[in-house]
Order: C-alpha cells, then structure tokens, then sequence
C-alpha cells in the first residue's frame, strides 16, 4: 500500500493529518500495521488526556507481539476511534481510513516527514 | 552467519512472504494474515515448509538398543512403518530435545529433531553410539520437509498419490510416490488437525510444492507459515522445545512422563538419565511441585510467555510459557507452569501483564482438539 501523499509521517510510523480546526488525526502506516502482523488488542488515550510528541500513549498487540504507540504530536486528545477498540483488525485493513487511532488538538510535533521522505525511511 | 535457506526460498518470496530468522534458517512467519492461515488449517487445509527441522538416519544391526540406550522411549519396540514422540535426555534428566523417531526398516531409523537442537541432538546421539553396531548420520541437507495439515489434507494428498492412505494410521509412515517423486509419508504434524508430513529430496521439494498446492486449490489449501504452526500447535496443547521443555525441566515437569519407558528391556533397561528420571517421577508421583496448565483470558491482553502468574495477593504462583490470541476460542490463552495448589481445573489466578492482573481462568489443556 502506497503511503498517502496528503499525510505527513514519524520515523515510528505513525501518520498525522493536517489540522482541520486545530484538530489532526493520527493512526499507523500500512507498513507498520503490516509488520505487526495480525492486530488483536488497541490501547489509547483516553479523551482529554495530553499526549506528547515523541512519548508513548498507548499499545498495540499483535498476535505475535507488542509494540508502543507513540504521538506524533504535543495536545489534547479529542476523540478516540471506539471502532477499532472493538475491532483492532480495522488497523490492518484500512490503516489510513477507518484503522486511525484518535484525534489531537495539535500544540506542537516532533520532525515529521512528508510522504516521499517516509517511504524513503522504510526502504519500500 | 548468514541464515540458511530451504530450497523453497524463492517460492516464499513469489508469493510475498514474511520472513524470520529460526534457529538459522530464513523461514516464512506468515504469508499475509497468521489468523486466516490458522483458520484454513481448522477447516481446510494449509501447505507448511518444515525444512529446518533436523533429520538424522540411526542405521545398523544395534540401531534400536543404540536408541533405546540414547533416548527415553522404548524404540525398538517401535513396529515398522510406525514413528513414536520422545525426548533425549541428560544424564540429571533435563530435556536435551523433543524428537520424533520414525522407524524406516528393520535396522533403519528416521529421527526428526527441532532445527534449534538439531546439532545437539546429532552429537549426542554421535557420542552415545560408542560400542553399538549402529550408524549415526546427519541427514539435515538430505531431506526437505513440507507438511499438508487439515481436514481437507487427506483429499488433497488421494490426488496426487497411489499410496494407501486410508490405511495409514496417525503416526505411522510409507514410502511413497507423490506427484511422480519419491517420498516418504508420514501422517504426522504439530497442529491438532489430520494431516501429512513429507519427507522429500531438496531437489523435488518446489515440484511437491506446487503440485500440492494446485491439487488444493479447489478445497481452500494455502500457504502457511511459522507463525500459526505456534498458534495450532499452542491450542493443541502441545509443547514446544524452548517454552514448555528445556534442560531445566525434566519429562515429569513437563506433564509428559508418560514418554519415559522405565519398562525397556534392552540394555538390561538401562538408558541416559534413568537413574534421575526414577527420582523425578517418585517426586511427581508424591508431591508434585507444579503443573502444566492452560490459561483462557476473558480479556483481550495477552498473556505472554515469561509473564508471572499471581493469586489474589499478588504473589507470584507461577510462569507463562506460551501465550498467544486463540483464533478457533476467539480469547487469549496461555500454556502455564503453575504451583499445584493452584492449578485446579476452573480455578481463577491473575496474569501480571506489564503490571496490570488479568484474570484468567484455569484450563485442563488442550484448548483444542478435533472431532473425530
């Protein structure tokens, strides 16, 4: 799977829209959830906690493994996506659409990289 | 080291596989989703390469009291045609490996070691040879292993093959002609489901490969991987060398002195670690110190190998050595060593998942097992 040109990417994979209303959304690459592996078990923030760029703020469990999920960005969360919690599958399935994690009122984020710069880091 | 390839290397990489290092081999983990792959073996079928496993031939007119001597089962007791689970010990009783011993003829033997203990497995069996008219041979690069597994295995196998399947019985083996090669047929595997393993030349192993894999088409065959061998095999309740066994533990430990035979007659009945064996199944017998369970978690963390296992206080009363999502149970299970206070059927005790108790209920194992 290509890696949207619309997105912009950490070198931990994880995606981040552009802010709509100071809000952006944020999920994982194909190419993370495809390393992963089967997703099984989603754990986010809740709404209203602060995240931080850079810091852990959640897990995923895969069958085989279970890796941090780190936020791309510095703000509160906004919302959480209840469908994933429900079906973790979403992740692999549809990592750029309805796989996403949650949303962030966006103060600040780490050096994030553009699509081609992403697809570049991972070699694909 | 460079990891060594089976000869199915490129056939893996055809069809996109995701590879990992085992034991030093570049093998496939999966070929897309482990889950779809487990469930195919469930209900239809899947196409495993097994090649990293370690074969080694015992030949020669004292090739079943060399056995007998070397391993903890009565080998040569073994019919033609027929192959038993066992285990090689050392001389204080801890498992060197798990092995599956086929008996190929009269004087000829088949053992099968797992590829992590494959060189342990050949030097021991080398050294115990001394003073037995008996033969050990390295086979590793003599065979290729493919295993179909699943209900729809013994339909796939009927087209390719004239070989009686019908009348070969779960573990037991013939040499047969497979999609126009030479093989050998076991009905043997590590999943719970019916199914077959192949032993074939190198040479031939991509031929039998795509032969079996257009002979599956039809009832759903696919490709599998590494990854839901552990998952079936986990659900099956059978041990793996490295989580459930090791050198630490004997075959009592493990809920498997079943496989010690203190009833052997050859040798005068003596064998490598009997003498420690005797002691560890009177203490079983006795007081046994802990217990082999299975775990179901009604949550959705996974409890996981290495992961202590705790009552209500928080004590530690045991420790994971398996755990994994169960696709068939659709909940995490585990395979856990367990105080035997505590391992009672239906019982609740916690799993300590990065710092957090889970309960889990206690299981008699397996999780699994097919209808017959």
């Amino acid at each position: 799977m290509s890696n949207p040109t619309h997105l912009q990417y950490t070198k931990e994979h994880e995606w981040l829209t552009a802010a709509v209303d100071g809000v952006s959304t944020v999920g994982i690459t194909a190419h993370a959830a495809d390393a992963l592996g089967d997703i099984v078990y989603v754990q986010l923030p809740e709404v209203g906690d602060t995240v931080t760029a850079g810091e852990t703020c959640g897990e995923l469990e895969s069958t085989k493994s279970v890796s941090d999920l780190y936020s791309p960005a510095t703000g509160e969360v906004t919302e959480v996506n209840q469908a994933v919690i429900d079906e973790p599958a979403l992740v692999n399935s549809a990592p750029f659409e309805g796989g996403w994690l949650f949303k962030v009122r966006v103060e600040a984020t780490d050096e994030l990289l553009d699509a081609d710069g992403y697809t570049a880091f991972t070699g694909a | 080291m460079s990891l060594r390839l089976t000869a199915l290397d490129a056939l893996h990489r055809s069809l996109g596989a995701t590879m990992t290092d085992f034991a030093g081999w570049d093998m496939p983990l999966r070929y897309g989703s482990e889950r779809e792959e487990h469930l195919a073996v469930r209900t239809r079928a899947g196409l495993f390469d097994l090649s990293h496993m370690g074969e080694i031939t015992v030949s020669g007119p004292q090739a079943g009291e060399l056995l007998d001597h070397a391993l903890v089962g009565f080998i040569s007791a073994l019919g033609v045609l027929r192959a038993r689970y066992t285990m090689i010990c050392r001389e204080d009783g801890g498992i060197l490996d798990d092995l599956i011993v086929y008996r190929t003829a009269e004087d000829e033997y088949l053992v099968v070691a797992n590829a992590s203990n494959a060189q342990v497995v050949l030097d021991a069996l080398t050294e115990r040879a001394a003073g037995f008219d008996a033969v050990v041979r390295d086979d590793r690069d003599a065979y290729a292993l493919l295993a179909v597994q699943g209900p729809e295995a013994n339909g796939i196998l009927a087209k390719l093959t004239d070989a009686d399947l019908p009348g070969l019985k779960y573990y037991a083996l013939l040499p047969a002609t497979v999609a126009g090669r030479e093989v050998w047929l076991a009905r043997t595997g590590y999943t719970g489901e019916d199914g077959f393993e192949v032993f074939c030349a190198p040479a031939d192993a991509a031929h039998l490969w795509t032969a079996l894999t257009e002979a599956g088409t039809a009832e759903g065959l696919v490709p599998c991987g590494l990854s839901c061998r552990d998952t079936l095999r986990l659900e099956a309740g059978m041990p793996l060398y490295g989580h459930e066994l090791s050198t630490e533990l004997t075959p009592f430990d493990a809920g498997l002195g079943r496989v010690v035979r203190f009833d052997k007659t050859t040798n005068d009945g003596a064998f490598v670690g009997r003498k420690a064996l005797e002691e560890a199944a009177a203490q079983a017998e006795l007081n046994p110190p802990r217990k082999l369970v299975g775990l179901v978690s009604e949550g959705k963390r996974v409890p996981r190998a290495e992961y202590a296992v705790v009552d209500a206080e928080g004590a530690a009363i045991g420790r994971i050595t398996s755990g994994s999502p169960s696709p068939t149970l659709g909940k995490p299970i585990a395979i856990a060593y367990l105080d035997a206070a505590h391992a009672e059927p239906g019982s609740t005790v916690a799993v300590d998942v990065r710092g957090k108790a889970e309960p889990v209920q206690v299981v008699a194992l397996p999780f699994y097992k097919r209808a017959r």
